[in-house]
């Protein structure tokens, strides 16, 4: 009854209700695609102070080995919340091709 | 069973709904629907039921709590009336599309403004297009019935959608009718438990209520569609199951003294019982005339409308609503539109009666049937026409 379905094909493959048992399914839709712009961090420039971290709406920043932050460009939509934090000004919003 | 009981139809409705045993009742009252609840409260704390009362601050809150209780796989109830189902209006549609079997009663009152508290269907045809079963009670004891089916057509495996059950305010809410109760071990025999199809739990992970982007919303939708569409062959076994059980049928659409009839009255709700009086009045005159009682109002019995019809030159279709500046009642314009392609087809005309609990005597129909019998001859006058309005 409760049989997993992958992204429907049809309207017959609709669960009801679009109710999903899978948890966690929605990490599967990228909202990266929705970017214009990036962010592109200039380490020479980056304290590691997290403040992009902290002010991310996404939540799709985090810090690599080196405790540099890195944006993950799967979910970042661009909104350049980061860059515009960023008060040493290690982030720069470049548009996408 | 069959004893005759005398009882107030709202006091009666909740009665029938708490033979249902609802584990979730969460309403806010309004008039006329106020009784309903109110006397559910009291059976709860009589302690005949045991259900969670839930004494909400508005109707929009009423609903989301039913759609919450719903969701988590309880078996839930609410009522309202006129205002309080707009309050309700957001998350109307939801229920639907979150295929979640809540039951609602609503005593139709007439949407402000002015105020009026007294009886017309403007509300819920203000919620004709959001996903539910609808039906219409013309009497007490259709109210009593048709409570009982409402949960088992709504928590039908093939169904799972929310249902709303008309009753015309104070002309049904608030008389005293005898009617007969089923008792407990025969509803608990009609009506099983409550098995969810899917129920919110920490051990039992589904999510409800998710986003759907445009690359599959057509296709919920039309989902939606299909399954509100396929509804009426369980509603349909439903009131079999209940004819067998009770001796009382229902059909998606009644005749009375059709039979020849060339002139079709076409009513929905309480007003029914009246145009019938009309309709014997006519008939001892000497005129073919007979009275179609819309039930089921979605999904819309086409194929049942189609086959009533058969025979008749003119269908007098009798709204207890307006829509402003458009085609007529909403009735008449979905059962002309069920017509048109219908080769021998009869003439259907609209006549919109009763608004803000106008009184409508037996007079009024012979009135409509008469010009419903000479516009069949002469052709159509208007439109559509508010019957009986003053300086018209």
């Amino acid at each position: 009854m409760k049989k997993e379905k992958k992204w429907p094909e049809d309207w017959q493959e609709v669960n009801p209700g679009c109710m999903v048992f899978r948890p966690g399914s929605a990490r599967e839709y990228h909202t990266g695609s929705w970017r214009a712009q990036r962010p592109v961090y200039d380490n020479s420039r980056c304290i590691k102070c997290g403040v992009c971290y902290i002010f991310c709406p996404e939540g799709c920043i985090s810090q690599d080995a080196d405790g540099y932050f890195v944006a993950d460009l799967d979910y970042c939509k661009g909104c350049g919340i980061c860059a515009h934090e960023c008060w040493p000004g290690a982030i720069t919003m470049v548009e996408e091709g | 069973m069959s004893e005759r009981i005398g009882m107030e139809i709202a006091l009666a409705a909740a009665e029938a709904v708490a033979l249902c045993r609802p584990d979730v009742i969460a309403a806010y009252p309004i008039t006329p629907n106020t009784h309903v609840p109110e006397h559910l409260s009291d059976i709860v704390a009589e302690g005949r039921l045991d259900a969670d009362f839930i004494c909400v601050e508005s109707e929009h809150s009423a609903l989301s709590a039913c759609c919450g209780a719903s969701g988590a796989g309880a078996r839930a109830f609410t009522a309202t009336s006129s205002q309080g189902l707009l309050y309700m209006a957001e998350i109307v549609p939801i229920v639907s599309s979150m295929r979640l079997p809540v039951v609602m009663i609503i005593g139709n009152r007439a949407l402000s403004g002015p105020i009026n508290i007294w009886n017309d269907h403007s509300d819920i045809m203000s919620q004709r297009d959001a996903g539910w079963i609808s039906m219409f009670a013309a009497n007490g004891q259709e109210v009593v019935d048709m409570s009982v089916q409402s949960f088992k057509i709504a928590e039908h495996r093939d169904v799972m959608l929310p249902v709303n059950l008309n009753l015309d305010g104070f002309q049904l809410t608030h008389v005293v009718e005898p009617m007969m109760f089923p008792n407990q071990e025969e509803v608990d025999a009609f009506l099983p438990e409550y098995k969810p199809y899917a129920a919110v739990h920490p051990d039992n992970i589904v999510s409800m209520g998710t986003l759907a982007l445009p690359e599959i919303f057509n296709e919920c939708m039309k989902a939606n569609d299909e399954v509100l569409k396929g509804s009426k062959k369980v509603i349909l076994e439903v009131w079999k199951e209940w004819e067998e059980k009770f001796g009382r049928s229902y059909k998606p659409v009644e005749s009375y003294r059709t039979e020849g009839a060339e002139v079709l009255l076409f009513a929905i709700g309480s007003m029914a019982e009246t145009a019938e009086v009309a309709v014997d009045q006519l008939r001892d005159k000497g005129m073919k005339v007979g009275l179609l009682k819309l039930r089921l109002w979605r999904p819309f019995p086409f194929e049942e409308i189609r086959e009533a019809v058969k025979g008749a030159k003119v269908v007098a279709v009798l709204d207890r609503a307006v829509s402003f500046g458009g085609p007529g009642g909403p009735v008449f314009s979905e059962v002309r539109s069920a017509l048109y392609d219908e080769k021998d087809r009869p003439m259907v005309i609209s006549e919109i009666i009763g608004l803000g609990g106008r009184d409508v005597p037996v007079g009024d129909f012979v009135k409509i049937a008469e010009k419903a019998a000479r516009v069949a001859k002469t052709g159509p006058e208007e439109e559509y026409e508010i019957f009986g309005v003053r300086g018209s």
